[in-house]
């Protein structure tokens, strides 16, 4: 039996971006906010002193900052004939643990997504018929516009103090910047950062090819920075261990380095680590949120009442804890009804491996930073006609190299033994002249009617409740567009020189085991019809009104950039929404 | 929500306050106001509370001395353990006279020899606003000194070469704001407190104001405008030091961070900047002439900074303004008494963090990483490379790691 704890006004289950975001934002407002966090608090410096931040084995191999599978994992499968089984060592995706979550370990790469892609099923049906959609895709509107969102893509970037070349100022579009990109309302806070060699060697083949390359935008300071709640981040080392580290030198945007100290400052505002939540509570009539309980690391399970539970935790987190609370009908693929579980996506990242001539070219490559780069947008998303091509959807394509570690960044040329002496000389001759670009081709993956998430009928997990289930696999669709970005991507390498370039497709059937990002999508998505969407266009719960859900489970279906831009532009928008819609009249904000 | 659950507890505070017997007029926003403000520019929090404890001014606290600890005692309302039952006048001749209700004399770890400078009337209002705070029942054992010092008659004589008590008295040739600033740094601020040296009886050596004293395992730097950092600060600089904790050069860590936390972040700009007008008028002794560590020591110690340090100090040690202390130009760095640099590097160190400078920004610990020798390589090297400190040896290393693993606070 549960021990019940005094009541709340805003219970938050995960402490990363979104809940950091919407706790600031709803302590701000003068609600009394508790979030409970599965996994530890971490600080700068006593989590990620310099003294190991940069410790490789610890924290990109052994997984040092995140979730134990022995706390709790999933299980996989490609096909829904197949029987799935439990994941026990990371690998597609990484699980973050700890407060901040994945905003921790991530890299910093700050996108917006296109105007188009809120739009995505609309868009496409007008411009190529829907006849040219595969007929088993499921890609839906988001029911929230671009325009909308653009002030709270604009919050986000100035709290992070992201650094960019604006490409587009209200409808004027900027020299050096990316031309596809929605309007924004202001520039960046910040200048670009400095670019290594590869990568304005990049710029320039690819500006030789008629393309417009322009610098990522990214979470990592060009310079020392003072956000607008009055918490300051210093400039960048360009040191490389970013994805997967922590930083040490508050260098890079996270929760740490912008929002906990405000955050935290506020007596309306506490927090408890090592508690997992192990469900949502519902009363007696299921549609209304009473608290959540969750088990503390001795074992006790706890009550916490709240009169508002927002879901912030990582995405198939998020739909596990749904289809454990019974909020919303689970997704049936054979019957194509539910919605908690539909429309599940992931990504289609490739690499080109380039090796250059030793004699001509140093690269440096340990100058890095997490989201250091420069790409092109030519074939993202919509931005280029693919009537001729057979596919929809695309990506970005840059010189992302974001580190030049030892034990992951050691490219040598195909044939090369996998170890011993002549693979030692051959990354002795290479390292300095070679590129792997992390994220090179950063494509996205449309939602289709047999790609979901459920619970296991057979696994579970430490408190005995059913582990979740992906079924996931990759379609035509995808194969083609990545194999089409992956050979223009190729093209560039080819015109600045390499004398060996390695393309490295995505292929199918889906492989679990083989890192790609941690940019799960789907699962709980927003959208304006309750049939199709388990959240409303204030990511609110079309069951439960006082459960709002956020993160990329409510992306309807995955565009070809990193998720965090938006998925905090979706966070501020929520909050907005709570703070001048909801808290007036609490209920359903959208009747459907 | 929260605000007016603490309203409601005020009212009943101050409900109950009034059945005390005190002469303190607790209806008067304005003197409780006052009096809440002296208390910050006294910084009576500080001592008085146990850090992080949710009862101010409750007591408990150990203050280390030269001489032994001492524990401050409850000056929470609390009739029993506390002031409840205070006198106005026994109150003020506790504060400004170093008297004890009982007539026994108190140990200068209160500083009365500083509160002497505040009037009757000021002490009056500290004593009107702490009876409006919540009263905790909280009986403190004060005098843990060894004998013969926990006898109190001692204090006559110490009172008798160091106390000597007088009011305020403006300079009519300075500003005000000269003046105010004096005010509140010579009385209520009680700076010399920890930066004036001391004698071997604990007394503050008058004749070198400011000059620097090391307590309670912190060096409180010179702050006269000679050879302390306040030779390169502005008054702006120092005026933001004391308002949010950190400047272009340095943050507050430790006591300061303290002293930040509760005092000077609390005063209103006005004060701050007087305070900082009158630090800079305070001539202090030169720099010392140069003393360079051995170069293959400060090789290593050069090696260990890059490794380690460069990346938030930078390579140049001019860290970044308001988040990273400026090694280059440190006080707490180039000053003769390495025991902060040591004690930073070993044990690492939280930054003070405001309201207007929420981040408190903190350094790691490498006492785990680094032995002796080579802290002792990095410290040279930080303390000479820029400056012109003393090296700093092995030995001073262990001890002060000794130390260290030997602290409660």
């Amino acid at each position: 039996m549960a021990r019940k704890l005094p009541r709340k006004d805003v219970v938050i289950i995960g402490l990363g971006w979104t809940g950091a975001i919407m706790a600031y934002e709803l302590a701000e407002a003068g609600l009394d906010v508790i979030a409970i966090e599965r996994g530890p608090w971490r600080n700068t410096a006593t989590d990620f002193p310099p003294g190991y931040a940069a410790d490789e084995l610890r924290f990109r191999i052994r997984h040092e900052l995140f979730l134990r599978p022995g706390q709790t994992t999933f299980t996989f499968r490609n096909k829904a004939s197949q029987t799935a089984l439990p994941i026990r060592n990371w690998g597609a995706f990484m699980p973050p643990n700890g407060v901040g979550g994945g905003g921790v370990h991530w890299n910093a790469e700050t996108w917006r997504f296109l105007p188009s892609d809120f739009v995505l099923k609309t868009h496409l049906t007008e411009r190529y018929g829907a006849g040219f959609l595969p007929e088993d895709m499921t890609i839906q509107d988001w029911a929230v516009t671009y325009d909308e969102l653009e002030p709270h893509y604009d919050k986000f970037e100035y709290l992070c103090g992201t650094s960019g070349q604006a490409g587009n100022i209200k409808g004027t579009i900027m020299e050096g910047g990316n031309p596809f990109e929605g309007p924004r309302s202001r520039p960046y806070p910040n200048p670009p950062q400095d670019q290594p060699f590869s990568h304005t060697l990049f710029a320039k083949a690819a500006r030789d090819l008629g393309y417009k390359p322009f610098p990522q935008p990214s979470g990592n300071m060009s310079r020392p920075y003072q956000n607008p709640l009055g918490v300051r981040l210093g400039p960048c080392t360009y040191c490389g261990f970013c994805e997967w580290f922590g930083c040490g030198n508050y260098s890079k945007a996270s929760p740490q380095t912008t929002i906990l100290p405000a955050l935290i400052r506020n007596s309306n505002f506490s927090a408890r680590d090592n508690s997992e939540v192990t469900r949502i509570d519902l009363d007696s009539s299921g549609k209304r949120a009473t608290g959540v309980t969750f088990v503390d690391t001795a074992g006790d399970e706890w009550e916490q009442p709240a009169d508002l539970v927002v879901l912030s935790a990582y995405t198939i987190f998020n739909v596990q804890l749904l289809l454990l609370s019974g909020i919303g009908k689970a997704y049936d693929p054979s019957a194509n009804t539910g919605v908690v579980g539909r429309n599940f996506t992931h990504q289609t990242v490739s690499d080109v491996v380039s090796f250059f001539d030793s004699a001509k070219f140093i690269f440096n490559p340990f100058i890095a930073s997490g989201a250091i780069g420069m790409c092109i947008d030519e074939f993202n998303g919509d931005n280029f006609d693919h009537a001729a091509h057979g596919f929809v959807g695309g990506g970005y394509v840059g010189q992302v190299q974001t580190n030049g570690r030892p034990i992951e960044t050691t490219p040598v040329p195909p044939g090369t033994p996998l170890w011993g002496a002549e693979w030692k000389q051959a990354v002795k001759e290479n390292y300095q002249s070679a590129t792997k670009p992390g994220t090179g081709v950063h494509g996205s993956m449309y939602s289709y009617r047999d790609v979901y998430v459920d619970l296991d009928p057979t696994y579970k997990d430490r408190f005995s409740r059913p582990l979740v289930r992906i079924t996931m696999d990759f379609h035509d669709n995808e194969i083609k567009q990545n194999k089409f970005l992956t050979d223009k991507f190729a093209e560039i390498f080819e015109a600045m020189g390499a004398k060996q370039v390695h393309k490295e497709y995505r292929k199918a059937p889906y492989d679990i085991t083989k890192y790609q990002t941690t940019h799960l999508c789907g699962g709980a998505i927003m959208g304006s019809d309750p049939n199709t969407s388990a959240l409303n266009r204030y990511l609110q719960n079309w069951d439960v009104p006082n459960l709002f859900v956020l993160g990329a489970s409510a992306f309807p279906q995955n565009a070809g950039y990193n998720p965090t831009g938006t998925v905090a532009a979706l966070a501020y928008w929520a909050a907005d929404a709570i703070r001048t819609k909801y808290l007036k009249n609490p209920g359903q904000l959208i009747n459907a | 929500m929260r605000r007016s659950a603490r309203l409601g507890l005020t009212a009943l505070v101050l409900a109950v306050g009034t059945g005390k017997g005190t002469g303190a007029d607790l209806q008067g926003f304005a003197a409780i106001n006052r009096g809440r403000y002296l208390a910050a520019a006294a910084d009576c929090g500080s001592c008085h509370t146990i850090p992080g404890s949710n009862h101010p001014f409750s007591g408990g606290r150990p203050i280390e001395t030269p001489f032994g600890i001492l524990v401050s005692p409850n000056i929470t309302p609390d009739r029993e353990t506390g002031i409840g039952a205070w006198s106005d006048d026994e109150f003020d001749a506790a504060v400004r006279k170093g008297r004890r209700r009982d007539g026994k004399l108190l140990y200068p770890a209160m500083p009365f020899p500083y509160f002497a400078r505040m009037s009757q009337q000021e002490v009056k209002d500290i004593r009107t606003y702490l009876a409006t705070v919540e009263p905790v029942h909280n009986a403190v054992a004060v005098n843990q000194l060894p004998f013969p010092l926990n006898q109190r008659a001692v204090m006559m004589v110490w009172d008798r070469l160091y106390f000597a008590p007088w009011t305020f008295k403006d300079e009519p040739s300075k500003s005000k704001e000269w003046n105010r600033g004096a005010y509140l740094v010579q009385g209520p601020g009680h700076c010399g407190a920890c930066h004036t040296p001391k004698t071997f009886l604990g007394g503050d050596k008058l004749s070198k104001p400011l000059q620097g004293y090391t307590l309670q395992g912190w060096v409180a730097p010179d702050i006269t405008s000679g050879q302390g950092p306040l030779g390169q600060w502005s008054v702006d600089d120092l005026s933001q030091y004391l308002r949010t904790g950190h400047n272009r050069f340095a943050a507050a860590a430790g006591l300061m961070g303290e002293v930040v936390e509760l005092s000077t972040s609390k005063l209103s700009d006005g004060d701050i900047y007087a305070m900082a007008t009158y630090l800079k008028d305070v001539s202090g002794p030169r720099p010392a002439a140069d003393s360079s560590g051995d170069s293959s020591v400060l090789a290593a110690g050069g090696a260990i900074y890059q490794d380690l340090c460069s990346a938030c100090h930078k390579s140049d040690g001019t860290g970044v303004p308001n988040l990273i202390p400026n090694l280059a130009q440190a006080a707490t760095v180039n000053t003769g008494d390495p025991t902060t640099v040591l004690r930073v590097i070993l044990q690492g160190a939280q930054s003070v963090a405001t309201d207007r400078e929420p981040t408190g920004p903190a350094m790691p610990a490498f006492g785990w990483q680094l032995n002796d020798t080579q802290v002792a390589a990095v410290a040279t090297y930080v303390r000479n490379h820029w400056g012109k400190a003393p090296p700093v040896s092995a030995d001073d290393v262990n001890k002060e790691r000794k130390a260290l693993d030997a602290r409660t606070n």
